[in-house]
C-alpha cells in the first residue's frame, strides 16, 4: 500500500496550558490534533498523579499532531511560544500516513 | 480553655476528620487506595452545589440586611491584603525567592472551599447558625489574592511573571467552582425553603457522608504530596504553614466583629481568612508564574495548612468566635 512521509509531534504539557496551546496551533493553521489524558509521571518538578485531583493545576495532557514535514517549523514555532517556560516535553518523530491529503 | 479542648477533641473524633486522617495514613503507608479523578470531581461538584444552594435558601429564609455588601467588600479587601502579610512573613521567616514567596502568598489570600464546607459542617453539628451569604463572600475571596501576588512580582521587576491577560482573568472569574457555588446560591435564593424541601433528600441527608469520602480523597492527595514533596519544606516554610492561618484568622475575626456578624458568621470569616487555596490559585499560578515551584505551594497549602485548619484550626476559630461574640 502507498504511504506518505509525515511528522508526528507529541507535546506533553500542563493541563492548564492546553487551551492556550491548541489556540496557538489553530492560529498557526494546524487544525488537526488529538488531546490525550496523561495518568501520572515523574520529572524535574517531581512526581505527580492525576488520581483524586480536583484541580487541573498539577495535571498534564498530551497533544499529538501529525503534519506534512514542510509545516513542522511553523508548528514548532507556535508551540514553543506557549510551552517555553512551562513544565513539559516536545518530541518529533518521523511517521508514515496512508492519506496524505488529510494532513 | 476547657471548652476549647473539649470542642477540639469532639472535632478530632468526628467521621469527617477521621476520614481525612485515613487518607493521609494510607498515602503515607503507600497503600494503593485511590479515588478516581472523575469521582473526586463529581464529589466536589456535589459539595459545591449543596453548600451554595443551602446558603441561598438561608438568605431567602432570613432575608438580606445591609451587611451583605459590606461583608463582600470585606472579603475582597481581606483577599487582597492577606497575600501582602503572607509575603512579608515569608520574606522574614524563610529564604524563598520573590517569585516563590509571591506564589505561596497568593494561596493564603485566597480560600479553600473544602475548609469552608467543613467549617459549616462543624457549625451545623453544634447548632450554630451563620449568615447564608457567607457562600458569596467565599466566592468573592477567590480572585483578588492572585492580583496581589502578581503585583508583588511586578513590583520586584516582574522577572518570571507572565502577568494577567484577559484569558487568565476570565478563567479565574469563571472558574468552575465559583460558577457552581454562586449559581447554586442563586438557585437556592430563588427557590427558597420550598425548593430545598424538594431536593433535601439529595443535598441535606447525604451531605456529611459525601464530605467524608471527599476528605478521604483530600487526605490521599495531601499524604501523597507530603510523601513526594515534603522534603522541599524547610522548617521556616513549615512554620509559616501553621502560623499564617492563625494570623489570617485574626484578620477575619476583626472583620467579622466590625461587621457585626453572628457567631457562625464570624467563625466562617475566620475560616475563610485562615484557609489557603489549592484549586483555583495553583492553576492560576501555573499560568501566570510558571517559574514558581508548584511542589512548594501545593504541598504547603494542601499538606500542611489544610490538615492544620481541619484538625486544630476549625475548633479553635469556632471557640474564639463564640468567646468574642458571647454566642
Amino acid at each position: 500500500m502507498q504511504t506518505h512521509k509525515a511528522k508526528r509531534v507529541e507535546i506533553t504539557i500542563e493541563a492548564v496550558m492546553e487551551s492556550r496551546l491548541t489556540a496557538a496551533l489553530r492560529k498557526a493553521e494546524v487544525t488537526g490534533y488529538t488531546v490525550l489524558p496523561v495518568l501520572g509521571g515523574s520529572g524535574r518538578s517531581g512526581e505527580w498523579d492525576r488520581a483524586g485531583q480536583v484541580s487541573r493545576a498539577s495535571g498534564m495532557v498530551q497533544v499529538v499532531c501529525i503534519i506534512k514535514p514542510e509545516r513542522l517549523d511553523a508548528l514548532l514555532d507556535a508551540a514553543f511560544e506557549v510551552v517555553e517556560r512551562h513544565i513539559g516535553v516536545v518530541t518529533v518523530q518521523d511517521c508514515d500516513v496512508l492519506r496524505a491529503e488529510r494532513f | 480553655m476547657e471548652q476549647l479542648f473539649a470542642l477540639a477533641a469532639d472535632n478530632l473524633i468526628s467521621p469527617i476528620i477521621l476520614s481525612f486522617a485515613l487518607g493521609v495514613a494510607a498515602a503515607l503507608a503507600r497503600s494503593d487506595l485511590s479515588i478516581p479523578e472523575a469521582a473526586a470531581k463529581a464529589l466536589s461538584i456535589y459539595l459545591l452545589f449543596a453548600i451554595g444552594f443551602k446558603g441561598g435558601v438561608s438568605v431567602a429564609d432570613h432575608g438580606i440586611d445591609g451587611t451583605l455588601g459590606l461583608a463582600l467588600l470585606a472579603g475582597v479587601i481581606l483577599s487582597a491584603v492577606l497575600p501582602l502579610v503572607a509575603f512579608g512573613l515569608l520574606k522574614s521567616m524563610t529564604n524563598l525567592g520573590r517569585l516563590d514567596a509571591a506564589a505561596v502568598a497568593a494561596h493564603y489570600g485566597s480560600i479553600s472551599i473544602v475548609t469552608f464546607v467543613a467549617g459549616t459542617s462543624v457549625l451545623e453539628s453544634q447548632g450554630i447558625g451563620a449568615e447564608g451569604y457567607m457562600v458569596a463572600v467565599a466566592a468573592a475571596m477567590e480572585a483578588p489574592a492572585i492580583l496581589s501576588a502578581l503585583w508583588l512580582v511586578a513590583r520586584g521587576g516582574g522577572s518570571g511573571s507572565k502577568g494577567m491577560d484577559g484569558a487568565l482573568m476570565r478563567e479565574i472569574m469563571l472558574n468552575g467552582s465559583i460558577v457552581l457555588l454562586v449559581g447554586a446560591f442563586f438557585i437556592g435564593w430563588a427557590t427558597g425553603p420550598a425548593g430545598l424541601a424538594e431536593i433535601s433528600s439529595f443535598i441535606v441527608s447525604p451531605f456529611k457522608g459525601v464530605l467524608c469520602i471527599f476528605l478521604l480523597d483530600m487526605g490521599l492527595v495531601a499524604g501523597r504530596g507530603l510523601r513526594q514533596g515534603g522534603g522541599i519544606l524547610r522548617p521556616g516554610v513549615l512554620l509559616f504553614g501553621v502560623l499564617m492561618p492563625l494570623v489570617g484568622s485574626v484578620f477575619g475575626l476583626t472583620a467579622g466583629l466590625l461587621l457585626g456578624l453572628s457567631t457562625g458568621g464570624v467563625a466562617l470569616m475566620m475560616v475563610l481568612s485562615a484557609s489557603a487555596s489549592y484549586i483555583a490559585v495553583p492553576a492560576a499560578m501555573r499560568v501566570a508564574l510558571p517559574e514558581a515551584n508548584p511542589s512548594l505551594y501545593l504541598t504547603l497549602s494542601l499538606g500542611v495548612t489544610f490538615p492544620f485548619n481541619l484538625t486544630i484550626g476549625l475548633p479553635l476559630y469556632v471557640a474564639v468566635a463564640q468567646m468574642m461574640t458571647g454566642g
